[in-house]
């Protein structure tokens, strides 16, 4: 599950950011490792959304600040 | 301004055009008489009494790193890929030039249209959370000049005229005032538009300002000509290196041609027909050759606006034929190129360097019957054939809907 949570956010990390799959590993920050800025952040987010069917509110997308923090946060909140 | 660290020269030049995707094969084609228009054969054509376009030969965000260029708007990604070129062209990357001296100045006419028009088709049929973080930086008037700034590293200042079809133009004479005043030691200009989308096609077309010559594209931008019957809308983007001459040749830069003059008027007559005798056309040639100390016998040679409407061109023959007189040859490069809008004048002025440098006239394509007009006849327009010549000036005027003037004048190096 975590597993295929993981290979879809790098999927879209790497179609909107650029960011090559490998590198798309839980303990990487967005903003420090994987160089995504804000506004790829939310488009990052959007497609987080069609994606995975969850709805992520503004400020809780201020709290993910790693791809292991969005995995948890997808997890979590999937229906 | 005749002291010689006042002189200003072109060392770098680019483009992607409806003729080809870079400036050498986009000279190619002119002076091999080659269209760029098409007839538009999408769906949602068929009801539009205008159907024709000078589409790129290239799409530039192939030449772009893909994430670079999903975050630009295509007007943006022209002006990019015709930056790239000039600059590399220049060489003055590798000269050690300060980036705080390097500055931008990059026009559009209509700015990011595609992207403020998809992204409301996105918020009609998504909803407004599904409007890309992108769409601001992507659709505004300057994002042409921010990009090309962020491209080349400058510094200095970044500038976007926008003057409807003479931005391109004014960004070359802001870029000369930029270096006479010493705000900068290098200037990258241009213009930049990309903008061929159902909702610019019906508004120019209710304008009734373009060409209905819908079964013979190739046929259908004809300036000075007849028949003509309103311009083709083209994409594209062009641009120029402009520095001092004596940094140029301190740093031994290929010098293609100099920047002696420009002038820039207005016609305060009405909001988008040109004054019937290019009264204000006419001032802002009379004032770039002022700028540039020459006389209108020293001017060889017209790259001319004439975009194939009925009353620009004859506005813009009387222009200059009161200005200039009837020696100079004139040519209409937008018969083959279509016309760029705020692209329009950085690519006529590339031309008329070329024209300088490698000493000969393009053609006007589609001049079959001269327009019966008296200063149309009088002048003497290249047509069938490229023309060999002496040129050491040439002039390149443009005019925007506004009543916007700007004309330069060039001289060999």
């Amino acid at each position: 599950m975590s597993q295929d949570i993981q290979t879809g956010l790098a999927e879209i990390l790497e179609e909107v950011a650029g960011v090559a799959p490998a590198d798309a590993t839980p303990e990487k920050s967005f903003t420090e490792d994987l160089d995504v800025d804000s506004l790829s952040m939310v488009e990052i987010a959007t497609a987080v959304e069609d994606k995975f069917g969850v709805a992520i509110p503004d400020d809780e997308l201020g709290n993910i600040k790693t791809v292991g923090d969005a995995i948890s946060y997808i997890q979590k909140n999937q229906g | 301004m005749s002291t010689s660290n006042g002189d200003v020269v072109v060392t770098g030049l680019g483009a992607t055009t409806p003729l080809g995707g870079d400036v050498a094969s986009t000279w190619d084609a002119l002076l091999a008489g080659r269209s760029g228009v098409s007839r538009i054969t999408d769906d949602w054509i068929k009801d539009f009494p205008a159907q024709l376009v000078a589409r790129l030969t290239d799409d530039p965000a192939e030449k772009l790193d893909r994430v670079r260029a999903r975050r630009l708007d295509r007007s943006q990604q022209v002006a990019v890929v015709a930056a790239e070129e000039a600059w590399r062209e220049s060489g003055v990357a590798d000269s050690g030039v300060a980036p705080e001296r390097i500055a931008v100045v990059f026009g559009t006419g209509i700015g990011g249209a595609l992207t403020l028009l998809g992204q409301d088709d996105v918020l009609e049929e998504k909803g407004p959370k599904r409007v890309s973080p992108f769409t601001i930086p992507m659709l505004m008037p300057n994002g042409p000049a921010a990009a090309v700034g962020l491209a080349i590293g400058a510094k200095g200042g970044v500038h976007a005229p926008v003057s409807a079809c003479a931005s391109g133009a004014e960004a070359i004479r802001w870029g000369l005032d930029l270096l006479r005043f010493d705000r900068a030691d290098v200037v990258l200009v241009g213009g930049a538009e990309a903008c061929v989308h159902p909702l610019p096609m019906a508004g120019f077309a209710s304008m009734r300002a373009m060409s209905t010559r819908n079964d013979e594209p190739e046929r259908a931008s004809r300036p000075f000509d007849k028949a003509r019957d309103g311009f083709v809308l083209g994409e594209g983007a062009a641009a120029l290196v402009l520095e001092r001459a004596d940094a140029a040749k301190a740093r031994g830069a290929r010098v293609h041609a100099r920047l002696a003059g420009a002038g820039g008027t207005a016609d305060g007559y009405d909001l988008v027909a040109p004054h019937p005798e290019g009264e204000g056309a006419g001032r802002a040639i009379a004032a770039a050759l002022r700028d540039a100390g020459l006389t209108p016998a020293d001017i060889g040679h017209v790259n001319a606006h004439a975009t194939s409407t009925p009353v620009g061109d004859t506005a813009e023959a009387a222009a200059i034929r009161n200005t200039i007189g009837e020696h100079a040859l004139v040519t209409a490069t937008k018969s083959q190129t279509g016309h760029l809008l705020g692209a329009a004048g950085a690519l006529e002025s590339i031309f008329t360097v070329l024209a300088l440098r490698e000493q000969i006239v393009p053609a006007t394509a589609n001049l079959d019957d001269p327009d019966d007009d008296a200063a149309v006849q009088a002048l003497d327009i290249v047509r069938r054939e490229p023309r060999r010549t002496s040129l050491t000036a040439a002039v390149n005027d443009s005019f925007g809907f506004g009543g916007h003037n700007i004309a330069l004048v060039f001289t060999t190096a």
